[in-house]
């Protein structure tokens, strides 16, 4: 039995590396730093260990021909999932490469609302040590930030110092839209955050009226979805006074249609303050199952964010046309190779189509597969790295067992050669 | 294997040659002298009546790092007019102003290129750096580290540390981010923006810190002759674009009392304020400058005419410059407490006054500094314009007649505020080799690169000498990478994958100790996550790391 400490985590999206964990064979318990998230996803035994074909057991070299054999056969097959690490996206992307594939990551109907509002205006933005050193101001919008990662106000807001902060705890939080599921946003010394609750589907009326109030606009209305003017008046004043305000959201969160607008609307909202002579930045969340690590890749290799089809020899993008459940609503996609090395609750959508799932161990599938292969998660089977949620932070994953599980990038390129 | 060329016309300036007739031979991916024991060649390649130099080597090109990962996610539109389809040999991707990493190596191997060096590696980004720069295929590559805006050599320098504690801070970062060299953008003045400082001029302080850009480069570079680093301070200065910088910049000179410094793209912090549109051309003060100060080197930074994209740490000057976005998108990022970045397409019209200047500025550069061995051929890809823009640079600098022909075309006040149209001189093939291959390796600090006696790397460019030298640099005969024909006719033939060029300065581990207790309180990650490890770069099988020697020890 040994003790690992420092253990980074592929799972949360904030980069919390401090994780203790012990291993005892294949067996791993969390000893300090664990939380809800983090816990569970290290701890989940090992069940499949053996690749199958037709639910028959079968070695990786025949479990890999056989994906090559469909593959070699189609004509626009669909690579959904992209939940992996860097050395598996890309050879995920060789694959789809060769052999004329879509590639779309399954959280990119969620990615695509800030993809979009970066693609028509952009945005200021900030990671994680600059909101854990400098912010005093935190408005989150929209979203349930414990829920998303239970660590993060004990991590990176009520750290004992700052370096630009005299005291961490008079740091003011301001929720708009969800409340809080729990306490983690108050501070040690008690102070709580404000919460000005409001519908999902009011935020686009209500981030339009922060904005106008923040441009100066004049505003007949005295309240907006139950919101009063005066409440969203203090916000900006509070945020043009910031010494470093950070508006925080979470695409995922916001479920409504054109979504894209709110999020433009709350970029447009930090610039101005920053034009208006205040600093202020803006914090999308997300990295959770490799999205930003999948965004990376694509991004490098192609030139765009993980919705791409390799039908034509080249890379195209669109951020509607490639959608996997699209494609296969509408007949166009022939086969769908599936890839989630991180939650092994998260199965291929349903299809009639042949698929090729390499999945985490211990996939519950509705239909068996035509093909399943078992892979290691980074950073428990094998070494890797993942982008965390600010996307400008590549973490180095820790092999932590020796599970005998091959990693994505070792069967994909199988799959590849055996092409 | 033993492979011979035959006849070329040969321009090798580290070797004093040059345009002498003369065969090569390689073996094992390096040249060698002549067998004298009779060994039969296996392949031989005549090139009698070519032109034969090593590979190209850009000191100074944005190839890899999360800004250039913005860049090319924010302008999808420009991707879409340059797709580039799979071959038999080679993988697919898209071009023009940031291309996809595969497309970078194909592209700047079919120009004869056989590396390419991130100047703006990010320490808490350096992996990126280096994962994206593993997939550009063919070229060998490496990274000048960032420093100056980060916050522990801020308060280092604050409290007042003793140059050698610098020094190993220094060291120990450039272990950590693997690098060959050390870098600063704007110095001090990223996290002046974070206190939101708008500007920070040379003698200006930190609001918070109080410590000027002078005193970090006068300490940096320091640190740099002190460790021993070949490679200069690589220095991108206070207020680009600026008008009225030229004297930013002679000041900058003058105040870093001797020290070798590099100044990177020159063209963009040569400007005076001067005329009816108070913007004019400094060329002519800095060349002089430079001609006069021996410790002081320059990249040019040559803007060129169209669309592309500006990728930069330095996120003050690029928050100033968002309102000329083309188009009108654009992103700034302060990042964890050590450095931010900005993003800003742009597109330099021939008819707009100021980018006419700052294209004869550039030009003004490159003519008037008198030693090729102290002045390198870029455009701050993609700043001042994509990399595969650097056939026809060339030919503005070696061809008078065809530059000003280009003279006479751009805007007309900017035609009267430049001394380049009175400019006679026209680079030689031997000063191209000097600025793009010996030059370049000798102050990057490259063993056995960048010149083709017995016992350097065989990366050997074969072009075919015609008087359009647009044309002729555009596409190679043959380009060898470590001996392999990469490259036959333009196109890439066969992929190899290149080095990671790096340095390791000896230094004092107990800076672990100081660094230790600020990572764990101050930062996001342990300090044993940070630091990046040899396999990180050569767990794939095709990277590989070359380690260089200290200056005087090469």
């Amino acid at each position: 039995m040994t003790e690992i400490t420092e253990v980074p985590s592929p799972f949360c999206g904030i980069g919390t590396d401090d994780l203790a964990i012990q291993v005892n064979g294949t067996t791993l318990k969390v000893t300090a730093n664990g939380c809800a998230v983090n816990t569970p996803a290290f701890e989940q035994p090992i069940t499949d260990t053996q690749p199958r074909v037709a639910g028959q057991p079968v070695s990786l070299e025949t479990a890999a021909a056989k994906a090559a054999e469909i593959l070699r056969n189609t004509h626009l097959p669909v690579f959904g999932g992209c939940a992996t690490d860097v050395n598996g996206m890309r050879a995920l992307l060789a694959l789809a490469d060769r052999s004329g594939a879509v590639v779309d990551s399954a959280a990119f109907n969620n990615a695509r609302r800030n993809l979009l509002a970066l693609q028509d205006s952009g945005w200021m933005n900030t990671t994680l040590a600059e909101v854990k050193n400098r912010c005093d101001v935190l408005l989150i919008v929209g979203t349930d930030l414990e829920g998303f990662a239970p660590r993060f106000f004990e991590r990176y807001l009520w750290n004992e110092e700052a370096m630009f902060l005299s005291d961490t705890g008079s740091r003011e939080v301001i929720y708009l839209g969800k409340a809080p599921s729990g306490n983690a946003s108050t501070s040690p010394s008690g102070r709580k955050a404000t919460v000005l609750p409001c519908a999902d589907a009011d935020l686009p009326e209500v981030t339009a009226v922060l904005s106008a109030l923040l441009k100066g606009r004049p505003l007949q209305a005295q309240s907006v979805a139950g919101i009063s003017i005066a409440d969203l008046q203090s916000i900006v004043d509070k945020l043009k006074a910031a010494q470093y305000g950070v508006v925080l959201w979470g695409a995922a969160a916001l479920a409504f249609d054109q979504a894209e607008l709110t999020v433009q609307t709350l970029c447009s909202i930090v610039k101005d303050i920053n034009l208006q002579g205040s600093r202020c930045s803006g914090f999308p969340l997300g990295g959770k199952e490799g999205d930003q690590t999948a965004n990376q890749v694509c991004g490098w290799t192609t030139g765009y964010p993980a919705r791409v089809s390799f039908a034509r020899g080249y890379p195209e993008y669109d951020p509607y046309l490639y959608e996997t459940q699209s494609l296969l609503n509408n007949g166009e996609a022939d086969a769908l190779l599936w890839v989630q090395t991180f939650n092994s609750g998260a199965v291929p959508p349903q299809t009639k189509l042949p698929i090729i799932a390499v999945g985490r161990s211990g996939m519950i599938f509705e239909k068996e597969p035509d093909v399943f292969i078992p892979v290691g998660t980074p950073g428990i089977d094998h070494p890797g790295h993942a982008y965390r949620l600010d996307n400008v932070v590549a973490i180095r994953l820790k092999k932590l067992r020796d599970s005998g599980l091959p990693s994505t990038a070792e069967v994909l390129s199988a799959i590849e050669q055996a092409l | 294997m033993l492979i011979k060329l035959t006849g070329g016309t040969v321009y090798d300036p580290a070797s004093g040659i040059d345009g002498q007739q003369q065969d090569i031979y390689i073996q094992d991916g390096r040249i060698v002298a002549a067998p004298t024991d009779g060994k039969p060649v296996d392949q031989e390649y005549d090139l009698r009546g070519k032109v034969v130099m090593s590979g190209a080597i850009d000191m100074h090109t944005h190839i890899g790092g999360g800004k250039g990962n913005i860049a090319r996610t924010l302008l999808p539109e420009d991707h879409r007019m340059d797709p580039v389809a799979r071959t038999a040999v080679t993988r697919s991707g898209n071009g023009h102003a940031m291309p996809s990493t595969f497309v970078s190596g194909y592209r700047y191997a079919e120009m004869g290129y056989t590396a390419g060096f991130e100047p703006a590696v990010l320490p808490i980004n350096a992996r990126q750096a280096h994962m994206e720069m593993g997939d550009i295929p063919i070229l060998d590559k490496g990274g000048y580290v960032m420093l100056g805006s980060d916050d522990f050599l801020l308060r280092m320098l604050t409290a007042k540390k003793d140059q050698k504690a610098v020094n190993d801070y220094v060291a120990w970062t450039l272990h950590a981010a693997k690098g060959i060299g050390i870098k600063v953008v704007n110095a001090g003045g990223i996290s002046a923006f974070k206190f939101n400082q708008r500007k920070l001029d040379l003698d200006e302080k930190n609001s918070h810190y109080d410590v000027s850009p002078r005193q970090i480069l006068q300490t940096l570079a320091r640190a740099v002759k002190e460790l021993g680093l070949t490679h200069p301070l690589h220095v991108h200065g206070c207020n680009l674009g600026v008008p009225g910088n030229v004297d930013t910049t002679l000041n900058t000179i003058q105040g870093i009392e001797g020290l070798p410094m590099h100044l990177t793209h020159i063209q963009f912090h040569s400007y005076g304020t001067e005329g009816d549109f108070k913007f004019s051309s400094g060329g002519a003060q800095i060349a002089e400058a430079i001609n006069n100060n021996k410790n002081i080197t320059a990249d040019v930074g040559q803007i060129l005419f169209g669309q592309t994209v500006t990728a930069s740490g330095d996120n003050m000057r690029q928050h100033a410059n968002h309102k000329f976005a083309s188009p009108n998108k654009w992103v700034c990022m302060d990042i964890e407490c050590d450095a931010g970045c900005g993003v800003v397409p742009f597109k330099y019209r021939d008819q707009n006054f100021v980018n006419a200047l700052q294209w004869a500025i550039g030009l003004e550069i490159f003519l008037l500094v008198n030693d090729p061995w102290r002045i390198f051929l870029t455009t701050d890809h993609p700043n001042g314009a994509p990399f595969t823009s650097y056939p026809h640079l060339i030919r503005l600098l070696m061809d008078r007649s065809f530059r000003n022909d280009m003279l006479a075309t751009i805007h007309p006040e900017a035609q009267k505020m430049t001394s380049l149209g009175s400019i006679d001189r026209e680079y030689t093939f031997n000063e191209i080799a000097i600025m793009t291959r010996a030059g370049a390796a000798r102050i990057i600090g490259l063993k056995d690169r960048g010149a083709l006696s017995p016992g350097n790397w065989a990366d050997i460019t074969v072009y075919t000498e015609n008087a359009d030298r647009q044309a002729m640099f555009t596409k190679p005969d043959y380009v060898f990478k470590d001996g392999n024909l990469v490259v036959k006719d333009g196109e890439v033939v066969k992929v190899v994958w290149g080095t990671t060029h790096v340095v390791r300065p000896d230094f004092d581990m107990s800076i672990e100790k100081d660094l230790q207790k600020y990572f764990d309180r101050y930062l996001t990650m342990k300090l044993g996550n940070f630091k990046i490890s040899d396999d990180e770069i050569t767990e794939d099988g095709r990277g590989s790391i070359t380690v260089h020697p200290l200056r005087g020890a090469a």
